[in-house]
């Protein structure tokens, strides 16, 4: 397990980061959520330990984090770079070799990266000649190839096209099951709520949320369900006891209950007073719950 | 679970990456072309030389009727036997030959040299008498010579620093501009990737410069002209000696001064002040050869060793143990060189953006 503890970090008048603790598991993918200059990149760079936090620590498998550990991170920066003049699959054993991988097993890794991520019909091309999209599937590949055993990527799916999400992803989920701990960062809250396993929420330099998807859901769980009863009137709803929060829209009415009981209720008046096309309980998306804790 | 057994050790980083270095370019066109240009200038050069020395020495004249005979006793003048004073006249004319002998019963040699627009010199020293000179301190070497070869050491130490040396600062630079930087360091010690840059273009240098001066010597043994050997020897070889250490000096401070910008455009104008140290020897050889109190000051100063401890060694002025102590004042030099640009180097590798203050960078502050 990585674990990131009290770290903070002060740039001249600005406190980019205080007193940031979260884990990241083996075997699971961690989204690491948050605004432009919330903290992110800098976390990512304290891990790596290329910036050098003013407090706290960060320990891997209960031992500060070593060198060792660190130059075996797959890591891809924020800032995209590779060669642009070096050929895609040299580059990507060059930098498995890099890292200690011998030029047989590095070359072997590099060629089942490039086609799990289908661009091995461009290996033999220069960085410079790829697109964008196939440029970032190359930097991937690059933060991978030396099989990590800790991957920690900034902003991995930054402008790439949903064919290039899902190769990632894929790769993505194979290197978890491998019991890498991954951690990523991203401001796309849809796509880190569909591939993650853990979240973190970052605001103003400090963690606002973390754990599972899951039980951040239920806490953040708001009691709210929509109801679909074409062709009757719903203002009846706002006189049922313990209900809040109503809003009707034409045949579809939302409101929020303060005692689950007290939905079902609804329901059983609005099947006396006509047909009910659907009732369903709406689960808060990482957007809800993302607006409700950095406030 | 561990991966250590897979950690590559320092010298394999660095090898890894002055093989990249190497790689690279050897693959670019430019590093090619500029390579086989001057390999072509230093050959071309010798044999060029070679033609207008001959030229030079041995001006050709017509000679007609009883001048004939004057003219063969001079060994170093190639005769042209004509019959008539206007056939020779025509020759001198088009330009086929420098002069030509006429007889002349009035002249005190019995013939006159008539030439086109001006005085053949090499001609009338030919057919004359020079008073004989002697030198209270004759010097060791042909001053011409010597004026050659000083051109040759400084220009060659010059134009490898700054091909090599630029070499060295743009790769840099691409690396922190692409920002590759952040991937290579936190794969490999910040040192490795410095050390791997400086060596692999070192080698590159020392192999290029290894190649003029082997086509240079043979082409002067194809062309006759090995006198030269004899006293250029010891010269050569301690040029080589103090070429491949300062370099390496170099190297640094050009990796060190690169690594304060982030962009190719500012390149230049941070490393003027290296160039500066690179050109600076090299003017100074080149107007003061013949100057003693220079040329010693020269041997010493590490920037100026390479070219005028070889120079001195070659001149015969330079004691046995001069040579040993200006190499460990070079050496000294370049360890400080190599400490004081990895510093600056780590210390601004990962600025991007503005240019990094020299201060900043030695002092590490963020």
């Amino acid at each position: 397990m990585l674990h990131v503890d009290q770290i903070s970090k002060r740039f001249g008048d600005h406190q980019a980061l205080s007193n940031v603790t979260f884990d990241v598991h083996p075997g699971r993918i961690t989204g690491f959520v948050g605004a432009n200059g919330a903290g992110k990149t800098t976390t990512m760079r304290i891990i790596l330990g290329v910036t050098a936090a003013d407090a706290g620590t960060v320990t891997f498998r209960g031992q500060p984090i070593s060198g060792e550990d660190r130059r075996s991170i797959g890591y891809m920066p924020e800032e995209r770079g590779l060669y642009p003049k070096m050929r895609v699959a040299e580059q990507i054993t060059y930098f498995g070799r890099l890292h200690g991988m011998p030029l047989t097993s590095a070359a072997a890794s590099t060629a089942a990266l490039l086609d799990r991520l289908e661009i091995a019909d461009r290996a033999g091309d220069a960085v410079e000649t790829l697109s964008l999209g196939n440029q970032q599937r190359a930097q991937i590949a690059a933060a991978l190839v030396h099989k990590p055993q800790i991957i920690v990527l900034d902003e991995p799916f930054s402008g790439l096209d949903p064919l290039g999400v899902d190769a990632i992803v894929d790769v993505l989920k194979e290197a978890a099951a491998g019991g890498a701990p991954i951690l990523f960062s991203s401001h796309q809250l849809e796509l880190v709520e569909r591939i993650c396993d853990d979240l973190i929420i970052i605001a103003g330099g400090s963690v606002r949320a973390s754990g599972s998807r899951e039980d951040l859901r239920r806490t953040h769980a708001t009691n709210s369900w929509e109801l679909h009863a074409p062709g009757s009137p719903l203002e009846w709803i706002a006189g049922m006891p313990k209900v809040n929060n109503v809003t009707i829209d034409g045949d579809r009415a939302r409101f929020t209950v303060s005692d689950p009981s007290a939905a079902q209720h609804v329901l059983m008046q609005a099947a006396l007073a006509g047909p009910v096309a659907s009732f369903q309980s709406e689960e808060p998306t990482l957007a809800t719950i993302f607006k409700e804790v950095i406030q | 679970m561990t991966r250590q057994e897979g950690l590559p050790s320092f010298t394999s980083s660095v090898a890894l990456v002055a093989r990249r270095e190497i790689t690279m370019r050897l693959r670019s066109r430019a590093f090619l072309v500029s390579t086989a240009i001057l390999l072509l200038l230093a050959a071309g050069s010798v044999f060029l030389g070679s033609l207008a020395s001959n030229a030079l020495s041995h001006p050709k004249v017509a000679a007609v009727g009883s001048a004939q005979s004057a003219a063969h006793q001079v060994h170093s003048v190639r005769v042209v036997d004509v019959d008539t004073a206007a056939e020779a006249t025509k020759l001198v004319k088009a330009g086929s030959v420098d002069a030509a002998l006429i007889p002349s019963s009035e002249a005190r040699l019995g013939f006159v040299i008539l030439a086109h627009d001006s005085v053949p010199s090499l001609v009338v020293a030919q057919f004359s008498e020079a008073p004989e000179v002697k030198l209270m301190e004759p010097p060791k070497q042909d001053p011409a010579v010597a004026y050659l070869v000083a051109i040759g050491f400084g220009l060659v130490f010059f134009m490898s620093s700054i091909t090599f040396g630029s070499a060295i600062a743009q790769s840099v630079v691409e690396e922190k501009q692409t920002r590759v930087v952040e991937i290579l360091i936190s794969a490999v010690p910040v040192r490795a990737l410095l050390a791997g840059k400086v060596l692999g273009n070192s080698l590159l240098a020392f192999v290029q410069t290894a190649a003029i001066a082997g086509l240079s010597v043979a082409a002067l043994a194809a062309t006759g002209q090995t006198g030269i050997f004899a006293s250029l020897g010891a010269p050569i070889l301690l040029f080589v000696v103090f070429f491949i250490v300062g370099f390496v000096m170099l190297a640094a401070l050009f990796a060190a001064a690169a690594s304060l910008v982030s962009r190719q455009e500012d390149v230049s104008w941070v490393t003027t002040p290296v160039t500066s140290l690179v050109m600076i020897p090299y003017f100074l050889v080149i107007f003061f050869n013949t100057n003693p109190v220079v040329l010693t000051v020269m041997s010493y100063v590490p920037f100026s060793a390479p070219i005028g401890m070889p120079m001195r060694v070659y001149l015969g002025t330079a004691q046995w143990w001069e040579p040993l102590l200006s190499l460990v004042i070079l050496i000294a030099f370049t360890a400080a060189a190599i400490a004081i640009g990895s510093r600056i180097y780590s210390n601004s590798l990962l600025h991007t953006g503005g240019r990094v203050k020299l201060k900043d960078a030695l002092s590490g502050r963020n």
